[in-house]
């Protein structure tokens, strides 16, 4: 069984799926805007829904990577090799506009574009281990060794997901916030979720950006899915 | 775990009076002692991995311009990048030698517990890059007058090359069967080893600025722990490289 149904045009599921997605991006980007009141930093803190939205969702993708990493390697189907790829793709694209975003963000607030961070640094750090996992696969020619190591590199690469996520909680010397628990003594420019209007917006956009990175891997395996359909018939044209 | 079975299963149909398999220890220690033997009579590796050593703690000299001041809060990362770099250099020629002289395939073709040949290689890169740490300590009390000789410091090193040898060696069983696998050796092991490095680093530096105990312990535990998990995905996932 593949993940498309039909060649030619998406299952009903995956465009009702695409059609909520786009709803909910325009929705949750005008909450964060406008419906979510201004914090004492000032309207750049609206940043925040999208930053944290975006971290969630590249997150979730770096996950379904790891677990269908693991899957391909138990059992040797080659579509759990397919989601890997979609999803880390996704994920890579979600947490660069993490990192951006989050840039843009410390320039009012920290005085500065970057700043040599630990939990900065592991982030980037988690960006370049993911793009070191799209250069392992473009550099191994035979495909079932490629679907094999990008299935060790896909779980190995998740021990970064998991340092970025633990190493604020962890290390007290970061002055990157935490929202949800306790901030570091050292955090600069924390505040605090005081109002419902702000829950509801975190809320929904972090549910916004894990449907919007759902939707994208799938259409991403599609896309694997249907390239692969187009060499085959390639080559049986080819063949005649 | 499938080719035992089968080696078992097939052990057990002839009733073969001999065990089959040589015992993991034996097998992990006589591929290090191999590495080893090959080192002393050679001194291909660990030579070309001490002059690196030693050079690029000059060149880092050089460049950082290590001054009295400097040299208490850099000296540790000096130590670490040249660590990780020679380490690279061992790691990429260990495991290509043996692809390339076609040993590989028949240490594959041994009846030894794939784990077992992990840990015979990563134990003879694990001793080379303590080599050049030992190197270093020495090289940089000398040369820098900063003494390196302590029980934590120590420890940290012996914890940080542990945890890179093991990530190491994975990653180059996976690097030589690549294209340009030079370049891609560092490319694929330098950002999943950060963990490592960063703790390691923060670690050292605080141990030799003389900063109290409990600011930085928590960095060694981190270390510990990345450690255990490096080992245990590497034990796990080596069987699924070297297949085939």
């Amino acid at each position: 069984m593949t993940l498309v149904d039909s060649p030619a045009r998406p299952s009903r599921l995956l465009t009702g799926m695409t059609i909520l997605a786009v709803v909910m991006f325009v929705a949750a980007t005008l909450m964060a805007l406008f419906y979510a009141p201004t914090d004492q930093q000032g309207h750049v803190q609206r940043i925040f829904y999208m930053h944290l939205g975006a971290f969630m969702g590249g997150a979730l993708a770096f996950l379904i990577g790891a677990v269908a990493s693991a899957l391909y390697l138990a059992r040797r189907q080659k579509r759990w090799d397919t989601l890997a790829l979609s999803a880390i793709e996704i994920g890579l694209v979600l947490s660069g506009f993490n990192i951006v975003s989050g840039a843009v963000w410390a320039r009012p607030i920290w005085n500065t574009w970057w700043t040599w961070d630990p939990r900065l640094t592991s982030a980037a750090v988690m960006w370049l281990t993911y793009a070191a996992y799209m250069m392992l696969r473009n550099g191994i020619e035979d495909p079932d060794r490629r679907a094999r190591f990008g299935g060790v590199y896909g779980i190995v690469a998740f021990t970064s997901v998991i340092f970025t996520t633990v190493i604020t909680r962890v290390r007290p010397d970061t002055i990157h916030p935490v929202v949800v628990g306790p901030s570091p003594q050292n955090a600069q420019g924390s505040f605090e979720i005081n109002s419902s209007a702000m829950t509801v917006t975190l809320v929904f956009n972090i549910v916004t950006y894990v449907i919007l990175a759902l939707t994208l891997i799938w259409h991403r395996v599609r896309l694997e899915e249907l390239a692969e359909r187009v060499q085959q018939i390639k080559v049986r044209m080819f063949s005649r | 775990m499938t080719m035992t079975e089968t080696a078992q299963s097939t052990s057990q149909q002839t009733a073969a009076p001999r065990a089959l398999k040589t015992p993991f220890w034996r097998a992990m220690i006589a591929l290090a002692a191999k590495d080893l033997r090959i080192e002393v009579r050679g001194r291909e590796l660990i030579n070309a991995m001490l002059l690196f050593a030693a050079l690029s703690v000059l060149i880092f000299s050089f460049a950082l311009e290590l001054d009295r001041t400097a040299r208490e809060t850099s000296i540790a990362g000096v130590l670490w990048v040249t660590v990780v770099f020679a380490g690279m250099l061992g790691l990429g020629r260990s495991l290509a030698a043996e692809k390339d002289r076609g040993n590989l395939d028949a240490l594959l073709l041994a009846p030894v517990d794939r784990a077992a040949l992990f840990f015979g290689k990563m134990l003879s890169n694990l001793l080379f890059m303590l080599v050049v740490a030992l190197l270093l300590v020495v090289l940089s009390t000398v040369l820098f007058n900063v003494s390196l000789f302590k029980p934590w410091l120590g420890l940290v090193i012996v914890l940080g090359t542990v945890g890179f040898a093991t990530v190491g060696t994975l990653l180059s069983s996976m690097a030589v069967h690549t294209r340009a696998r030079e370049t891609m050796l560092p490319i694929l092991l330098l950002p999943v080893s950060l963990p490592i490095i960063l703790s390691a680093v923060r670690a050292s530096t605080a141990i030799l600025t003389g900063a109290p105990q409990e600011d930085w312990i928590a960095w060694p535990q981190l270390l510990f722990a990345a450690d255990l998990i490096l080992l245990a995905l590497a034990y796990v996932l080596f069987d699924f490289v070297v297949e085939e």
